[in-house]
């Protein structure tokens, strides 16, 4: 659906983008992640053919996104960043005037126009001034307008950037049931959001793509040792000796707590532990009330890869 | 062609929704009206060759009028979708460049037009309960509103160029005064440098809005003139074409 060739985007001083080549297969739902001012927008804005690359080609839906614009803009739903939207109108008008400028007309574009005022539930907000909108219905409206002409691909820069935890859970449900049938590339800082919605991942910092793998993929690759977590009432004097000398341990942190014990015993990578340290609490009579491994998280990828040179 | 009317739609409503066109309108008619007493006073002081027509298109209040209108008109036309953004989302949709330079522009020059049909029944009024001859034939009054036609498609390119070289309003209107304003005092060169260059003297009343009025306005209508204004006007719209492209391209 997207395929990107040797994309570089040089603005007088900074170059945006190095030869960025990556593709999206139709069905796929793609989290775009990378620090801010790693090229994320520039990207997605040369993708939606507003700006030409200096270099290289992009292609969606097998049109060139600068030679053969007009087509491939048809096949897009493009929601930039912050969400601009013509304040003096109201939400049907803008619907029905967006929605016959992508080619909508007649009884089509007023069942799409429903249709999309549906799924984004924006019902509500009808006939208020877009100017009046809260920043959730803004976004609502935003996305309900790119989905109107019912486009294969959507772009979405940052679309829950700006507002509260409802909303963020409302606007990732409806991405999710749109990856049903269209292919989405989004851009987001909130690494949950795409471990739950996106199929993969792809990592960019500083114009380069670091990483692009499905995210369960990524966090199995990360390369810091994880963490093992136990409390436990012992009647040794000096418990983190003993765990210290299983084998695989690192190290042991432990801090005393009404006679508890809170160990924090660092392990190697991608071993588990949990099953050798219970034996050693069973052996040496220890009462045990949590055992826990700490997973490694999306955000620790995101972390090790982009922070290195940051 | 769908989309450009679709486009055209789109920015009319924005002029004739907004109560800032009311206002703008309601300030013009009273400039008009100003102007209209002003030529009717002339004419009852002393007995006059010139008739009512005349005397109100070359007023005072009628070029202020004039000049005034366009940076107010055009100002908000690229500037304000730069600002807001929303470029973005219209330059995304399936539409060309030009269609949107072209629409914008139609429709600044077609609010502008309707600014002047109240005038137009002034003379008509005046004719039918007045002196007929005080306003002279159909063409002579038909005239000065052919080259406010076409002096008008000059001007509100040249506004539009304005608005597209700034995401400012304020900015795009001032440009787009110094340009208006620029290119009508071009006659005074004359004057200022008080030249008896026949050449220099040639080419000023080429160009010179206050002497394309004087003709028209007696009912002379000089086609080099309505040759002048449109491909000054295609010329202009080329420049604002390639600004437009070029703020989008680097943005």
């Amino acid at each position: 659906m997207i395929k990107v060739e040797q994309l570089t985007k040089r603005y007088p001083g900074v170059t945006a983008i190095k030869s960025l080549s990556f593709d999206v297969e139709k069905g796929e739902i793609v989290g775009f992640l990378g620090p801010n001012g790693a090229g994320k927008s520039t990207t997605m804005r040369i993708l939606s053919s507003f700006m030409p690359a200096t270099s290289g080609r992009a292609y969606i839906a097998g049109h060139d996104v600068f030679k053969d614009s007009l087509n491939a803009r048809r096949h897009l739903g493009y929601l930039p960043e912050n969400v601009p939207l013509y304040g003096d109108m109201r939400v049907n008008e803008y619907l029905r005037y967006r929605g016959s400028l992508k080619g909508l007309a007649g009884t089509n574009l007023r069942r799409r126009v429903g249709a999309v005022k549906e799924l984004c539930s924006v019902k509500e907000v009808e006939n208020k001034l877009i100017s009046t909108l809260s920043k959730g219905f803004r976004q609502r409206v935003g996305l309900a307008e790119a989905l109107i002409h019912e486009p294969d691909l959507l772009i979405l820069d940052e679309p829950t950037i700006g507002l509260d935890p409802n909303q963020i859970r409302q606007v990732r449900e409806l991405i999710k049931s749109l990856g049903k049938r269209h292919t989405i590339l989004l851009s987001t800082h909130i690494l949950s959001e795409v471990e739950i919605t996106c199929s993969r991942v792809i990592i960019i910092n500083r114009g380069k793509i670091e990483a692009s793998d499905a995210p369960e993929n990524l966090v199995g690759r990360i390369r810091t040792s994880g963490t093992v977590r136990m409390e436990a009432r012992t009647g040794d004097d000096n418990p983190s000796e003993l765990i210290e000398k299983v084998a695989g341990v690192k190290s042991v942190s432990s801090t005393l707590d009404e006679g508890w014990h809170r160990f924090s015993i660092r392990v190697e990578a991608n071993s588990d532990l949990r099953e050798e340290i219970f034996r050693l609490a069973v052996a040496r009579h220890w009462t045990v009330r949590e055992l826990t491994q700490d997973k490694a998280t999306l955000e620790d990828v995101f972390v090790e890869i982009t922070h290195a040179d940051n | 062609m769908r989309r450009l009317i679709i486009l055209l739609q789109r920015e009319l409503s924005v002029f004739y929704y907004s109560p800032i066109a009311y206002i703008v309108l309601f300030l013009f008619l009273i400039l008009n009206g100003l102007s209209f007493w002003f030529a009717i006073a002339i004419l009852n002081r002393a007995p006059s060759e010139n008739t009512v027509v005349q005397v109100f298109f070359n007023s005072v209040f009628f070029w202020i009028a004039y000049l005034l209108l366009f940076p107010v008109i055009t100002m908000r036309l690229f500037a304000e979708e730069f600002k807001l953004g929303t470029i973005e989302t219209l330059m995304t949709a399936p539409v060309r460049d030009w269609e949107v330079v072209t629409s914008k522009f139609l429709a600044a020059l077609i609010f502008y037009l309707s600014l002047w049909l109240p005038s137009l029944f002034y003379f008509l009024v005046f004719g039918w309960l007045g002196n007929r001859s005080a306003i002279g034939s159909a063409g002579q009054v038909l005239a000065p509103y052919l080259l406010l036609l076409v002096m008008g498609m000059f001007n509100v390119a040249l506004g539009c160029l304005a608005s597209a070289m700034t995401s400012n309003q304020i900015v795009a209107a001032m440009i787009s005064l110094v340009l208006t304003i620029g290119y009508f005092f071009v006659t005074l060169i004359n004057y200022v440098v008080n030249s008896s260059s026949p050449l220099l003297r040639e080419i000023t009343a080429y160009v010179s809005q206050l002497d394309h009025m004087d003709s028209f306005s007696r009912g002379v209508v000089d086609s080099r003139v309505l040759v002048f204004y449109p491909s000054m006007t295609l010329l202009l719209l080329v420049v604002t074409y390639q600004v437009f492209q070029y703020r989008r391209w680097k943005a």
